[in-house]
């Protein structure tokens, strides 16, 4: 009835799920039998049968309602406990920044390295994820985790948990926000301590092995290059990347310098030593931002924008 | 109707029949203006009844869509509007009016003995206020839809594009027909009730009624200020709600559920108040714990102001707050459950018959009970984290609202509407109906427990291949589902074309509303009916059936 356990408080969480459950099956079994059964026992034969005028009971009625309310109270305290678990942030956690908006979600890791959808985390661990929403309200929930956390644009919140089996996880999108509401989905994927080092220095394993010029596409289109250069010759906020690879380009301080390899690495970690001329210097930063692999990326994919 | 015998010489007028509220002042201009509650009543009916066949159909256009992941009918934003229109229109032009102001309008005044409620001219306003809201709501779907959902969360609701402002407006004026009808009847009890008639002899419908309609005088208005105040900020940018004006998106949600959490009582008390009058007639034996299901009623109508935020676990309200909501919700619970259990113990040692509005009485107690119990699930904190916002709370809520109040409004227009047209009805066709309906919804909802509990969240236009499945199961359920409520009107409806044949107490019900002719004359009673013996007391039930 329930996902795989992924997180230590799943298991504390599903035992509380199914002894409501099995609770719930005893109740029903006792209602609906009775309903069944009178139904046939005393169904009626024939016009005119006599039946008792039985109008109360007070022990049994004291006992139907102190019963459940014992059971009730019980499930209170257990609840409660298990949500204080799951929900206290442990001191020890690392923190990963989550920005949700419509319809993805952005993960920022402590060292600044950024990820779209596909967050890496390493196993037995404790996480802390610290959410704010770009627009409209959404909610972070891995069903294997069993968290969830409504993700708001006023404010932080925060769900924790620590991951106990190396594995793919999806994360998915709780609170309605609106045409993609049902793709907002993301992967939350658990790797072991030697895969997490692997990653933490190259990347996500499956760009390690991906050819230089997809990366670099694939950077321009996930890391915000493509708002401001286009592909086309078109002017946007910073000059297109077609044909610039080999070409001289003049800038505001009136030097200017072919673009070569060096020159893409120098626009990406310093960009504001070099201006091209009759633009703003509104270039981000990308310095800490790109591992040197993506940088090299970046360079052949403008290498092969003739 | 063969084996129903009346004796007569308890039952006023019943001799020779007069002319009925349907054959007096016949014409569409006569029916219009009337302040009689039973044609108000009548209106009211045929009007709520549209408006659940349309809101049915939104629900039928939601399963195709999920009949396979992906685009199959209509894109993502057809989609949310279409699931918006199921629960808007279910919600606020359906199942509130539903019990109180159709069967209720009818029934209640009869039940007390009164010739009409306390004031007939506010009776045929809330009619009139209810149709104006119904075609804002219309005209809404119209001028470009709205996509918000029923909840109207903010900010999405502040930000997206459609007719969100007119449906909001339609909500807030269909409160003021909520308030009226609630008002009417708080007066019509305290004051229009036969000679005789203590407040425990009431009718159980009567107390039932009467709590509702305290939650309604009580609560609608919070919904009427919060409408306001999403209008305000919708139409003139004032910031209440958006965090970039200024406001608290959460505080919609306190608001939004300070209403629409009651307003869930404000839906199932008039189902259980029709099944505390099923369940008697039909056993043929006094109601068990009269004062306990009397009671009860109040004890909810005054826990459900106070249990709210347990829509809100995960919001990011204080663990606290959380705590304190678990808590509250834990104890409305058990009032429902003192019901439950005095209704199965009515049926102990009872002589049941098996008619078509105690099978119906049955189907309720089963699938209320499935609601019921699945709550416990939700009002613990730490279950609820996981389940909150799925295919689990879907379910839940339609075992309580459908399985609970659609099925005892069913089941009462059954058991009522010999009284109401003068008619019987097919048994075969109404069993029929039960049946199928009972059918179609478990096969329907509970797939759904199953889903949610794996991982689907709820008001998604596509899922993931491994829910597929389920969903399957799910749209042929509904599809059952809706075949069983079609044979059901179709039941009812082809009783129209036979000659009146009802005698005035068909069932043997022990309440007064049996002792008018059917249907009643205009000011219902032949001369002023007085309160013998206290309800479902078939010691002195001069009625064999």
């Amino acid at each position: 009835m329930l996902p795989r356990q992924g997180s230590t408080i799943a298991g504390p969480m599903d035992d509380l799920y199914m002894f409501i459950f099995w609770l719930s099956v005893v109740f029903f079994i006792i209602i609906a039998g009775q309903v069944v059964w009178f139904g046939m026992k005393y169904r009626r034969r024939g016009p005119g049968e006599k039946t008792p005028h039985i109008t109360h009971h007070l022990n049994l009625e004291l006992a139907w309602s102190i019963i459940p309310l014992l059971l009730c109270i019980v499930l209170f305290f257990w609840g409660f406990d298990g949500y204080m678990k799951a929900t206290v942030v442990p001191g020890d956690a690392m923190e990963i920044q989550v920005r949700a908006k419509r319809w993805q979600w952005e993960f920022e890791y402590p060292d600044g390295i950024r990820a779209l959808n596909d967050l890496y985390i390493p196993v037995n661990k404790k996480i802390r994820m610290v959410m704010i929403s770009d627009d409209v309200l959404h909610s972070f929930w891995v069903p294997e985790f069993r968290v969830k956390m409504d993700v708001l644009p006023n404010r932080y919140t925060d769900v924790w948990f620590e991951s106990t089996i190396p594995g793919t996880y999806n994360l998915t999108c709780t609170e309605y926000c609106g045409k993609g509401h049902s793709t907002m989905r993301g992967s939350i994927k658990v790797l072991t301590p030697v895969e997490y080092e692997d990653f933490v220095k190259e990347g996500p394993p499956e760009l390690k092995n991906m050819p230089l010029r997809e990366l670099g596409e694939l950077v321009y289109k996930s890391r915000g290059c493509e708002s401001c250069h286009s592909l086309d010759g078109s002017r946007r906020d910073g000059p297109s990347w077609k044909g610039i690879f080999g070409k001289t380009e003049k800038f505001t301080d009136g030097t200017s310098a072919v673009v070569d390899e060096n020159y893409i690495r120098e626009s990406l970690m310093n960009p504001h030593s070099k201006i091209v001329a009759t633009y703003e210097a509104v270039m981000p930063v990308y310095k800490g931002l790109l591992r040197d692999r993506e940088v090299l990326g970046v360079i052949e994919y403008i290498k092969s924008l003739k | 109707m063969a084996d129903v015998k009346t004796t007569g010489a308890h039952v006023h007028g019943e001799a020779a029949h007069h002319a009925s509220y349907l054959e007096e002042n016949k014409g569409i201009m006569n029916w219009l203006v009337t302040y009689d509650h039973k044609r108000i009543g009548l209106m009211y009916l045929w009007s709520v009844l549209l408006m659940f066949l349309v809101g049915g159909l939104f629900a039928l256009l939601v399963r195709l869509e999920l009949l396979t992941p992906g685009e199959d009918l209509m894109n993502a934003e057809t989609y949310n509007r279409v699931f918006t229109l199921h629960g808007a229109i279910m919600v606020f032009l359906f199942i509130i009016p539903a019990v109180p102001a159709s069967l209720g309008n009818f029934v209640l005044p009869l039940m007390l003995g009164a010739k009409d409620v306390a004031f007939p001219k506010l009776n045929l306003a809330s009619y009139y206020i209810y149709v104006v809201g119904a075609i804002m709501a219309i005209l809404s779907i119209v001028l470009g839809g709205v996509d918000t959902g029923w909840t109207f969360y903010t900010p999405y609701s502040t930000s997206t594009a459609g007719a969100v402002t007119l449906m909001t407006l339609s909500v807030f004026v269909l409160g003021f027909s909520s308030i009226f009808t609630g008002l009417n009847f708080i007066a019509t009890i305290h004051t229009l009730r036969a000679p005789g008639m203590s407040w425990y002899n009431l009718p159980l419908f009567v107390w039932g009624t009467y709590a509702t309609s305290v939650i309604q005088v009580m609560a609608t208005p919070v919904l009427g200020i919060t409408t306001v105040l999403l209008v305000m900020e919708r139409v003139f940018q004032v910031g209440i709600f958006d965090a970039r004006l200024g406001g608290d998106p959460v505080l919609f949600q306190h608001f939004f559920w300070f209403y629409s959490h009651p307003a869930v009582y404000i839906m199932i008390l008039p189902g259980m108040a029709i099944i505390s009058e099923l369940i008697p007639t039909f056993s043929k034996k006094t109601i068990f714990g009269y004062r306990g299901i009397a009671f009860s009623s109040i004890a909810i109508a005054l826990v459900s102001f106070l249990v709210w935020a347990h829509h809100m676990f995960t919001s990011g309200q204080s663990p606290l707050t959380n705590a304190i909501f678990s808590f509250l919700t834990f104890l409305v619970a058990i009032p429902s459950g003192i019901k439950v259990f005095n209704w199965t113990a009515t049926m102990y040692r009872g002589s049941i018959s098996l008619k078509t509005p105690m099978l119906y009485a049955m189907s309720f107690l089963l699938l209320f009970t499935i609601g019921g119990l699945t709550g416990l699930f939700l009002g613990t904190l730490a279950t609820d984290i996981h389940l909150h916002d799925t295919y689990f709370v879907v379910a839940h809520f339609h075992y309580v609202m459908m399985g609970g109040t659609v099925i005892a409004f069913i089941g009462g227009l059954f058991y009522w509407w010999p009284k109401m047209v003068g008619r019987m009805y097919s048994e075969k066709g109404g069993a029929l109906s039960a049946i199928l309906v009972f059918i179609g919804f478990n096969a329907t909802f509970l797939p759904q427990f199953i889903m949610g509990s794996r991982g689907m969240p709820r008001r998604y236009f596509t899922y993931l291949d491994q829910f597929q499945p389920l969903h399957q199961f799910s749209t042929v359920g509904a599809e059952i589902l809706g075949a069983g409520i079609l044979v059901a009107i179709l039941t009812l409806v082809a009783s129209l074309r036979k000659k009146p044949d009802a005698i005035a107490n068909p069932w043997g019900g022990s309440t007064l509303e049996w002792e008018a002719q059917s249907p009643p004359v205009t000011h219902n009673f032949v001369g002023t009916p007085v309160l013998e013996h206290a309800p479902y007391d078939y010691r002195h039930a001069k009625v064999e059936g």
